[in-house]
């Protein structure tokens, strides 16, 4: 697929956050590779299955070549068996290890949901803590070049619905590392959803392995006016209309999300007291989805903070069609942000 | 067979099967009460299977259970105080009372959970197969699943793994003919495919399942293959699910089986005919039966009174255990 034609390859947004001293300029995908490298290298119990982990392309490159460094054992192609493969998986993290499951698509989670919703996000609770299951499930979103409805779904709002389950949605290269070293090191299942386009990116990465703490978000931007809660790839797009906005002289700040469950409540709380009007955007569909949650919380919780409603860019709740003209009318971006943000701050002038 | 069963072995098979059985009509017999508040699904009948498996298996070779799992945590060694106590929602009970009797562990006698989705047991002992393997332990793991999970796609997801990577896995296909109130033959047409596999790829057999000392040999070759690193095993035990699906006592009233059908399988009983057996053969007397019968009643009233006066889990505390950490 010419994704190549779709989105060219450029430098993540400078987020102008502190990082190591030994960072250097990597591809998203090296930077989830060398997650898996290091894991690989320094905890025995850790291996990567899925189906392609070792193929030419290397999932997307994530996955490129670890099969020769690490062995076949390690780093294995599995049958095309999603929901046993999970089970077989979750078994293999009961018995003491750690294994990492690559699909290509959340899409095909789908047919993993038995067991990861019946089983996975139970198992610690339902016998007491007396089993645990570290189990780092993951997926790329897809987007663009006529994916279409079942290659291109954003199923967050889904697992998030879920008790028992992690679920992370890194932005940057330093966070597609960190926190896939974090979800491999964390005791439970974690689901970690990507997006294509963030494939695209490359960005500053620590050579040596750290991990990116679960459960908290960052401030990619601090701003006064309004604050943009983003998840994904839509922390980019969130860095754009932020620009724009700047032109209007509205100072927008955005936090980035990066875990869902359990998302950062203090970090949001807080911005919206600051600036008492809130964006919500996400890749994901509207309804019953992470904007809803978030808007929901915010509600209860820090309503006194609010001087407008909340607002939300999503995806519309129709499935992704594969026309480029309406692939284009379907999903929202940045411009979406920057009209949504204008209606924001004419609440209550 | 028979003849290189020591008499010892022969009485600690038939102890099982009897302790397994005594447990059960216990539970039967206060379930009216409805002190325990949890779904039950007896193993009345079908006690060969799991005490002529689990007579193989060490603390630390694993299980993998279901919804029916009483005799195979009792068989692999679990506490039957914390057993009980689970039934009755106590705070002691082996899953602390989140659980219930569909969820039963015991990862001190490597039994790792079991699951009421059925089906949802077989890729996870499947799983925990491959980390025996990939940790070069030298350990089995045994599934246990019936007839309805036979029909569920991730036995066949789980067996073309196990085939593939040649685990040390054996599935115990325990076929009471029943799930639910639906007749196999309402659901399957003939055998199951996999006793069509080559038997190099995987280890095959039919056994009755009501025949511990069947079952306990066809067990003993799966654990040896599996130990010596030559794969998977399968082996279907035919038996019959005495009791109805779920609570205590008979479903004839229920009329979607014939009355007949139940009586010719009681007559099949595998404790009883065991029992009638060994004392024919001279490899138990009337005395040994009564003594196990005395052990097992005071163990059982024990395990009763510890789960009737054990604390209920507190109200503040149903929160813990989501996430471990």
């Amino acid at each position: 697929m010419p994704w190549s034609k779709i989105k060219p390859e450029i430098e993540e947004p400078d987020f102008q956050s502190v990082l190591g001293n030994t960072c250097r300029k990597v591809a998203y995908a090296e930077a989830i590779r060398e997650a898996l490298d290091q894991a690989l290298e320094l905890d025995e119990r850790v291996f990567v299955m899925g189906q392609g982990v070792d193929d030419p392309s290397g999932m997307f490159g994530a996955t490129l070549n670890l099969h020769k460094k690490h062995g076949r054992t390690r780093v294995f192609d599995t049958p095309l068996a999603e929901n046993g493969l999970t089970g077989i998986a979750i078994g293999a993290a009961i018995g003491g290890m750690r294994p990492v499951y690559f699909h290509n698509r959340p899409d095909f989670l789908l047919l993993t949901m038995d067991q990861l919703v019946n089983h996975a996000s139970k198992w610690h609770y339902m016998f007491g803590g007396a089993v645990h299951v570290p189990l780092v499930v993951w997926a790329c979103i897809g987007r663009g070049w006529g994916s279409a409805a079942q290659h291109s779904q954003a199923l967050q709002g889904l697992f998030m619905h879920i008790p028992g389950l992690k679920l992370i949605m890194p932005s940057t290269c330093y966070d597609a590392k960190g926190l896939m070293l974090a979800s491999i090191a964390d005791e439970n299942p974690v689901i970690i959803l990507e997006h294509r386009y963030n494939f695209k990116h490359t960005g500053l990465v620590p050579e040596e392995p750290y991990r990116v703490p679960i459960g908290k978000g960052v401030i990619r931007k601090t701003g006064t006016d309004i604050t943009i809660i983003a998840v994904s790839y839509m922390v980019t797009e969130a860095y754009h209309a932020a620009e724009t906005l700047k032109s209007d002289g509205i100072d927008a700040e955005i936090v980035d999300l990066r875990t869902l469950r359990p998302f950062d409540e203090e970090i949001i709380l807080s911005s919206l007291a600051k600036t008492g009007r809130v964006l919500i955007a996400d890749t994901g569909w509207k309804a019953g989805g992470v904007t809803a949650e978030i808007a929901a919380f915010l509600c209860e919780n820090g309503f006194s903070s609010l001087k407008a409603p909340i607002s939300r860019v999503a995806c519309p709740d129709i499935p992704t069609p594969s026309g480029f003209t309406l692939e284009e009318a379907f999903y929202p971006g940045a411009k979406d942000i920057v009209i949504a943000s204008r209606k924001l701050m004419g609440w209550g002038r | 067979m028979k003849d290189s069963v020591s008499p010892d072995k022969l009485r600690q098979l038939y102890y099982e099967m009897l302790r397994i059985r005594r447990v059960q009509l216990k539970i039967e017999s206060l379930y009216h009460l409805d002190d325990m508040k949890t779904p039950i699904h007896m193993y009345i009948g079908q006690e060969a299977i799991a005490a002529g498996v689990c007579a193989h298996l060490g603390k630390e070779d694993y299980i993998s259970s279901n919804h029916r799992g009483h005799g195979h945590y009792l068989a692999k060694g679990g506490s039957l105080k914390r057993l009980v106590a689970e039934l009755y929602c106590r705070e002691t009970g082996c899953s602390k009372g989140r659980g219930g009797s569909m969820h039963l562990v015991d990862t001190s006698v490597g039994h790792m959970g079991s699951s009421s989705i059925v089906g949802g047991g077989i890729p996870i002992g499947t799983g925990l197969s491959l980390s025996i393997q990939m940790k070069g332990q030298g350990r089995v793991s045994v599934v246990f699943f019936g007839d309805g999970a036979a029909e569920e796609g991730v036995l066949y997801e789980s067996v073309n793994f196990a085939i593939l990577k040649q685990l040390p896995v054996i599935y115990i296909y325990e076929n009471n003919q029943y799930a639910v109130c639906s007749q196999i033959s309402a659901r399957q047409r003939g055998e199951i495919i996999f006793h069509q596999t080559n038997p190099a790829d995987m280890f095959v057999k039919v056994v009755d399942g009501n025949s511990v000392l069947d079952v306990y040999q066809a067990a003993g070759m799966a654990v040896e293959r599996a130990r010596a690193g030559d794969g998977p095993s399968f082996i279907e035990c035919k038996t019959y699910r005495l009791r109805g699906h779920a609570g205590a006592g008979s479903d004839v009233h229920l009329g979607y089986r014939p009355s007949e059908e139940i009586s010719l399988w009681e007559a099949r009983c595998p404790v009883a005919d065991f029992r009638k057996r060994l004392l024919q053969n001279g490899d138990m007397t009337a005395g040994d039966d009564e003594f196990m019968e005395k052990e097992i009643a005071d163990e059982i009233d024990e395990a009763f009174l510890f789960a009737q006066t054990s604390p209920l889990p507190k109200g503040e505390e149903v929160e813990k255990y989501l996430f471990r950490g």
